[in-house]
């Protein structure tokens, strides 16, 4: 008789569904990086003055940094200079002005990541920025947006049609001083997405990107820029994937979220970039820095994450809670497989009065991995009467994997009330019988364990990432209980 | 026969639990097993409803005509056998509802039926729900989590209605639960008796056997079945003890 344990061992057999490459001609740079690659970047973005003297400026700065290794990660050293910063995909003169123009390799390669383009086809109520390797092929719905003042496009088209909004942001929530793959990543990005809510305008879709790795032994440097104007509303959901592939790629992306006066912003992260074989062999490295700031009164950032790809993770989406009464949320499960590593959370700084934050965090190893959550809440002497509460749970199968947690406080105000929980537990035996005992084979009931763990976290995702992220976590298990 | 036990040897790693156990049950028959701790009764239900921990080194189970112990746990349960667990295990996140359609899905994929719409769920559980007093927010909790004892057996009961199995294990499900709650589970486990459907009962107590009348009863002692007969020896162990029973036992009569 087939046994729990090895029908286990079946369904860690899974396949990296999105690992194919797309046969496109590209357009790429050599590997290597000086001060011509930055300019080149710069130059085939056709971008202002400003722009090329903040890369610059980002660049040397970076010289001057060394990698960092606080982190609980270990992998070998990345030879930045073996790296191609920029490719994408070769286009007839300028770049596509509607989705006709776009190579239809290019929609299919969506297609079969499951992300229509096809504005006509697309489910409603999701706006999608598609970024392929370096470069953002295409942005639907981005008229129907328009008409409201919604600004949705990719951060080179912000660039050029909208600089004041770009020069008056940008780097002012994670500056090129902020760390090491920030500088990096500030003087080579190639694009991403930009999105600007006016005032008291409510987002009436989920804004969408969809970032890909396509080319070969290029790094993925995008960066994302979010502004919800004052009782501005924004859902923005972000997904990743990647072609499996031997050698290790890295992606260095910044995120900066700025939230003013009573302003929402909803943003939720399904990754999946490449995590390597059971072996530990390629894999995205994803070293992401992410943060918003609360800068008005009664403001709100939220993150949700679920992050099951990668082969290490280094990643803290944060909140500066500037304004009074604003409030900070991080929702997240990092589910690390085989030799996958996470270390990841998140900080919640608290300066404004009455600032409030919560911190919800599950992490699930199984095989050989390592999962860490390391988090900072910090109250400052201004943020009178703050609160923080933070919850830590991990799930362990197997027992060659770990599970580490590093809670960091600090707190200057004696009028704020910080909490932490946490908890560590193994998907016993017992439960996989009790299911098995109603019919449910091991595979359904793992998922529907590892679900029930998870399920503080999947309610605050929208609806149709909450079905997608739901069938990640069952075919990223793979592992053995112990 | 629904059931048919020959010379069973089971053991725990080096400890041998059952040795040389025979049970034959027809369809539509209530079969009691009392017996003192440590006889071996959870072993039995265990080892039917297929846990791995026990291995059996002789003899044979035949259920309906197939080997059992060429079935996985989950395929046995899929054929009709249940077992209403001692201690029904937490499940954190995972509502009872969920769970209980989830179950259901499984039974009628492996009947080739299309998932059940629904509502019409709804509907046949609530009526479930009904008969066996549970409320209904009942639904919507983490399975079994934070469950009295009581609340977590008339769950276990309510799965057993919802799932109609062929042949129902109940390990103990009298223990844990007050007068009005036995009697309320009596009556649930008195509504599925049907004569295609066989219970076994397993159990300490009388007080089960008052509601829910068995056609034998067999008593269990260190591992093997030492003596057998009507509802009338319900009423001897409860005035003798076991005692009498064990003696025979060790004088090598059973």
């Amino acid at each position: 008789m087939k046994t729990q344990n090895e029908a286990l061992e079946t369904l860690l057999a899974q396949d990296y569904e999105h690992g194919f490459v797309t046969e496109i001609e590209s357009d790429t740079f050599e590997a290597g990086l000086n001060e011509s690659v930055v300019r080149a970047i710069s130059k085939k973005k056709n971008e202002p003055e400003f722009m090329l003297a903040w890369r610059l400026k980002a660049f040397e700065y970076w010289q001057s940094l060394k990698e960092p290794h606080w982190a609980h990660l270990h992998y070998p050293a990345i030879d930045y200079q073996a790296l191609s910063y920029y490719s994408a995909p070769k286009t007839p003169g300028q770049g596509p002005k509607d989705l006709s123009e776009v190579d239809p390799k290019l929609i299919e390669t969506y297609n079969k990541l499951g992300i229509p383009l096809k504005e006509q086809e697309w489910l409603a109520g999701v706006a999608v920025d598609a970024v392929f390797d370096s470069v953002s092929v295409a942005t639907t719905f981005k008229a129907k947006l328009n008409e409201m003042g919604i600004l949705f496009c990719s951060f080179s088209d912000a660039v050029q049609e909208h600089p004041e909004l770009i020069q008056q942001y940008l780097g002012t929530v994670v500056p090129y001083t902020d760390n090491f793959f920030a500088a990096l990543n500030a003087a080579v990005f190639s694009d991403g997405s930009f999105v600007y809510i006016p005032p008291g305008v409510r987002c009436p879709m989920e804004l969408s990107t969809y970032f890909r790795i396509n080319a070969k032994s290029t790094g993925q440097f995008e960066r994302t820029l979010i502004i919800a104007d004052k009782d501005a509303y924004v859902s923005y959901l972000e997904g990743c994937t990647a072609p499996q592939r031997d050698e290790n790629q890295l992606h260095a992306a910044v995120v900066e979220l700025v939230a003013l006066d009573r302003a929402q912003i909803k943003y939720s992260t399904v990754q999946n970039w490449y995590p390597g074989d059971e072996n530990g062999l390629g894999g995205i490295y994803n070293f992401v820095t992410k943060r918003g700031e609360c800068r008005g009164p009664h403001s709100k950032i939220s993150w949700t994450q679920v992050e099951t790809g990668s082969a290490i993770t280094w990643k803290y989406p944060s909140v500066i809670l500037k304004g009074d009464h604003s409030v900070g949320e991080f929702y997240s499960v990092a589910l690390t497989n085989h030799h996958q590593q996470a270390d990841t959370g998140t900080k919640m700084v608290h300066l404004g009065e009455y600032s409030k934050s919560t911190v919800i965090s599950k992490g699930i190893s199984a095989g050989k991995a390592q999962n860490t959550y390391r988090g900072l809440v910090k109250i400052a002497a201004s943020a009178k009467g703050a609160r923080n509460y933070t919850q830590c749970d991990s799930l362990l199968m197997g027992t060659e994997c770990g599970a580490h947690t590093f809670p960091y406080l600090e707190s200057k105000n004696n009028t704020a009330r910080v909490e932490h929980e946490a908890s560590t537990s193994k998907i016993s035996e017992d439960q996989l019988f009790y299911l098995a005992q109603r019919g449910i084979g091991t595979e359904d009931a793992v998922s529907m364990i590892v679900n029930g763990f998870c399920k503080a976290v999947m309610k605050t995702l929208p609806m149709e990432f909450a079905v997608e992220a739901r069938k990640l976590l069952g075919l990223s298990l793979e592992g053995a209980i112990g | 026969m629904m059931l048919i036990i020959k010379d069973l040897h089971v053991s725990i790693g080096d400890k041998a639990i059952l040795k040389g156990l025979n049970l034959s049950i027809n369809p539509g028959e209530v079969h009691a097993i009392m017996g003192p701790n440590g006889s071996g009764k959870s072993t039995l239900a265990n080892v039917l409803a297929g846990r791995e921990d026990y291995q059996i080194t002789q003899g044979s189970i035949e259920y309906q005509g197939l080997d059992l112990t060429r079935l996985s746990t989950d395929e046995r349960a899929l054929q009709g056998i249940f077992m209403s667990f001692q201690y029904p295990v937490e499940i954190p996140g995972v509502s009872n509802l969920y769970l209980l359609k989830s179950a259901l899905n499984a039974q009628r994929k492996k009947q080739n039926l299309p998932e059940i719409d629904a509502m019409d769920f709804l509907n046949i559980v609530r009526e479930v729900m009904k008969q066996l007093q549970i409320d209904e927010t009942y639904l919507y909790r983490d399975v079994n989590t934070g469950f009295s004892g009581g609340e977590k057996k008339r769950n276990e009961i309510l799965q057993l209605l919802l799932l109609k199995p062929s042949l129902c294990l109940l390990d103990e499900t009298d223990s844990g639960l007050d007068i009005d709650a036995l009697r309320i589970v009596a009556d649930g486990i008195n509504l599925i008796r049907d004569p295609k459907r066989s219970i076994i009962v397993i159990t300490h107590y009388q007080r089960l056997l008052d509601h829910v009348v068995p056609d034998v009863v067999h008593i269990l002692s260190a591992g093997k079945m030492v003596a057998e007969g009507d509802r009338s020896l319900v009423a001897r162990l409860e005035a003798e003890g076991y005692e009498p029973f064990l003696e025979k036992k060790t004088a090598g009569a059973a």
